[in-house]
């Protein structure tokens, strides 16, 4: 198989090079073919090597393709780990990223850097697999950083726009703070086991569960809780959650394309695929699991909410991803990590597919992103109204969808987590949040499919007489991404949920297995459907359609007038619970002042003013004074010299 | 008797009246020359004085010497002061100051 992986990373690196630096010699149609034939590649041999592994028998592989370097003991290597946690990921990876190569053709159409944008999503690609396929720490962080470069880069797409600009650079600088835990995490990891490699650290797991180290002074850590939290702070970069998610609503300066796969579908999920990798290491650290759990139940709720108040279409896709990776999050710290990746999968799909869609309608609108000013759009555009219905509907998790067995079983996964026995703080937490998310996220997502497709044509006349339905290059996607979005949590949720699918690549605790006591229970993907209507997650999803159905179709008028009456409410959901001025006045006005105080007194007052033009300044001051000395009349030079003979030869008369 | 000390005396005073004019003096340049001259007679005078108590004629063959030297000395000094009152049209020691630093 190993032909087949290094071709599987390499295809789309080298479309990459081929599109970026020879961009002009192949034009656009080369560079589009170039890294669609690429990517395609690798997304049949990713499928090919899932099927091997699934079907075929394969045997999990972990191989070390390449020794760096050797230093004092510890191997830095490239290497690769393959099972079936990294199978599935290499299949969505690729698969949402060959849709987004050929939506880009049409969306990108006139843009004036198309290959780059190709060399771009194509070494995003590249560096995604590497990141999931790696088989040790330094390749992981090699994936890491290349998909935020590549993320920057992206979101920067439109460098003339000052907003874009401001919004890499503040994904890049919020990364920074996530990736200094992810570092030292790792740094941690080599400290307690001299070693990168996932196989090796998790085989002495014990012994590193078994030693403490003093973080602050005098209060003893156990050491693996330090790594799991370290490591996780870098996940919460990452997959942007709380507080460390400011970043990604900003992202969505970027072209849709990019928003749809790399801040949707695949790099925001590298935290949550990192942390299941990780599976041995948190089993070990109840607090590290408390604290995940409570961040992501944090993120999926708070965030969701905002999502209510976006007027903006793809800032509410934005802030109903953070919330979906909150859900993820909260998975993980419940032990469910097969939940939390099953989650992954099928929000790559439907998530990666309602961006699509909110693309398809922002090229129709011309380029508007503003839902106020859309409305009735179902008549002119079908294809895109009705894949963005099956996109909304699985991320309700409607019954049937592929967003029902995921989020479903999520919930009661954490519903039957082993924090109800632990501890019940975080149980509640956990269990109210992701619940009211659910209503939450109904109301919101509908709240914008009802805004964008039904309801008053509210866009200007101009724009209502170009309006139609966007070329087959921007469909076509639509539809294969809908596809899935309708029916693989069906097909799937019993082999991956229940069926041992991940095998040994995800380690579960006996008594933290919540998704081995649903198990017991679980009775098929059909047994399931039929339950949902007297489930509290279907009722809350129904609740969330018909308010927003109630609000915005029957009675428009109603949401102004809620916003007038809790018009405090209303401050705090749209200036987002005032991360960004505490971001900016806090950490980043902090750190300008200090900035200026060493600017104006260190830099300019001591260094330039006292040590540079003071030593200047003596100088010249004492020149000033000796200059008086040579007056230029030659008298003065007699006299002196007078004097002088007259003292050497008192000293020769007197002292001899 | 006239002894050896009022000669050193005498020469002393004309030593120290040079060096007066030459400090005080802040307006002439011929003066200053001339103070200069003064200063060699009056070690001329150390000389001969000296030479005439210890009874050796070296000291008066210096005399000579140092005659000689002043007056080629006095003749380039002069020649000096006739080229820069040429470019500068005075001879004012005062204003004489394009070394000052």
């Amino acid at each position: 198989m190993y032909p087949y992986y290094l071709t599987i990373v390499l295809a789309p690196l080298f479309a990459a090079i081929v599109a970026g630096f020879f961009g002009k010699q192949i034009g656009r149609a080369g560079a589009h073919w170039i890294t669609i034939l690429a990517v395609g590649l690798s997304c049949l041999l990713s499928a090919y090597v899932l099927y091997q592994l699934y079907w075929g028998g394969a045997e999990p592989e972990n191989i070390s393709v390449y020794t760096w370097a050797v230093t004092d003991g510890l191997r830095m290597e490239i290497g690769f780990l393959v099972d079936r946690l990294t199978a599935l990921m290499m299949v969505v990876v690729t698969f949402v990223s060959l849709m987004v190569h050929i939506y880009t053709i049409g969306y990108m159409h006139d843009d004036p850097g198309y290959s780059r944008f190709f060399s771009y999503i194509s070494l995003f690609t590249f560096s995604m697999l590497m990141l999931v396929m790696s088989n040790n720490f330094l390749q992981l962080f090699f994936g890491w950083e290349a998909v935020g470069l590549v993320s920057y880069l992206l979101i920067g797409f439109w460098f003339k726009r000052e907003t874009a600009i401001v919004a890499n650079l503040k994904a890049f600088l919020v990364n920074r703070v996530g990736d200094f835990g992810f570092l030292l995490g790792i740094a941690a990891v080599v400290m307690f086991t001299g070693t990168l490699d996932y196989a090796e650290v998790f085989a002495s797991r014990d012994s590193i569960a078994a030693q403490s180290i003093e973080v602050f002074g005098g209060t003893a850590w156990n050491a693996m809780t330090v790594i799991c939290i370290l490591l996780f702070i870098g996940a919460m970069g990452k997959s942007a959650q709380a507080p460390l998610h400011v970043w990604l609503p900003d992202s969505m300066e970027g072209p849709t394309p990019i928003s749809a796969l790399i801040h949707a579908a695949t790099m925001v999920t590298a935290g949550i695929f990192m942390v299941a990798r990780m599976s041995p290491l948190y089993e070990l650290s109840e607090v590290a699991l408390a604290t995940v759990i409570v961040i992501g139940a944090i993120t999926a709720l708070f965030m969701g909410l905002l999502g209510i108040v976006q007027n903006d279409i793809k800032r509410v896709v934005a802030y109903s991803t953070l919330s979906q990776l909150g859900y993820m999050t909260v998975a993980l710290g419940a032990s469910a990590y097969g939940a939390a990746v099953f989650h992954l999968m099928t929000h790559a799909f439907f998530k990666a597919l309602l961006f699509l869609a909110a693309g398809s309608v922002i090229i129709a609108m011309h380029h508007e992103q503003d839902i106020r000013k859309m409305g009735g759009l179902r008549k002119y555009m079908p294809i895109t109204y009705w894949t963005s219905l099956i996109g909304t509907l699985a991320l309700i998790g409607f019954p049937g969808s592929s967003g029902f067995y995921s989020k479903d079983l999520l919930i009661e996964a954490v519903r039957d987590s082993h924090w109800l026995s632990t501890d019940a703080w975080v149980y509640w937490i956990a269990c109210l949040s992701v619940l009211l998310g659910v209503f939450v996220t109904a109301l919101y997502s509908f709240r914008m499919f009802f805004l964008v497709f039904h309801g008053k044509e509210r866009m200007d006349a101009k724009t209502r007489s170009h309006l139609h339905e966007t070329p087959a290059v921007v469909t076509v996607p639509l539809i294969l991404l809908a596809v899935p979005s309708a029916v693989i949590g069906w097909i799937t949720v019993e082999p991956i949920l229940f069926g041992g699918f991940f095998g040994e690549s995800i380690v579960v605790g006996e008594s933290h297995d919540a998704l081995a006591k649903l198990g017991e229970h679980w009775h098929g993907s059909l047994a399931l459907l039929l339950h949902a209507p007297v489930t509290p997650v279907f009722w809350l999803a129904v609740a969330g359609t018909a308010t927003a159905w109630y609000l915005y179709l029957v009675r428009p008028e109603i949401p102004g007038k809620i916003v007038e009456r809790f018009s405090s409410a209303y401050k705090l959901l749209v200036n987002k619970y005032y991360f960004d001025d505490l971001y900016m006045k806090g950490f980043a006005g902090a750190g300008r002042s200090i900035g200026k105080v060493l600017w104006e007194k260190g830099d300019q007052r001591l260094i330039d003013g006292m040590l540079v033009n003071g030593t200047a300044n003596s100088v010249g001051r004492l020149a000033g004074v000796l200059r008086q000395l040579q007056t230029g009349y030659l008298y003065t030079y007699a006299f002196a010299m007078i004097i002088g003979l007259t003292m050497f030869l008192g000293w020769l008369v007197w002292f001899r | 008797m006239i002894g050896l000390q009022h000669y050193l005396t005498l020469s002393a005073m004309l030593f120290v009246l040079a060096i007066a004019g030459i400090v005080i003096n802040r307006r002439n340049l011929i003066l200053l020359l001339m103070c200069i001259e003064l200063m060699l007679l009056a070690v001329n005078f150390n000389f001969i004085a000296f030479s005439r108590h210890l009874g050796d004629e070296t000291g008066q063959v210096f005399v000579f010497f140092i005659l000689t030297v002043a007056a080629a000395e006095a003749a380039i000094g002069l020649a000096i002061l006739v080229v820069l009152f040429r470019n500068r049209r005075s001879i004012n020691v005062d204003e004489l100051n394009t070394m000052k630093g």
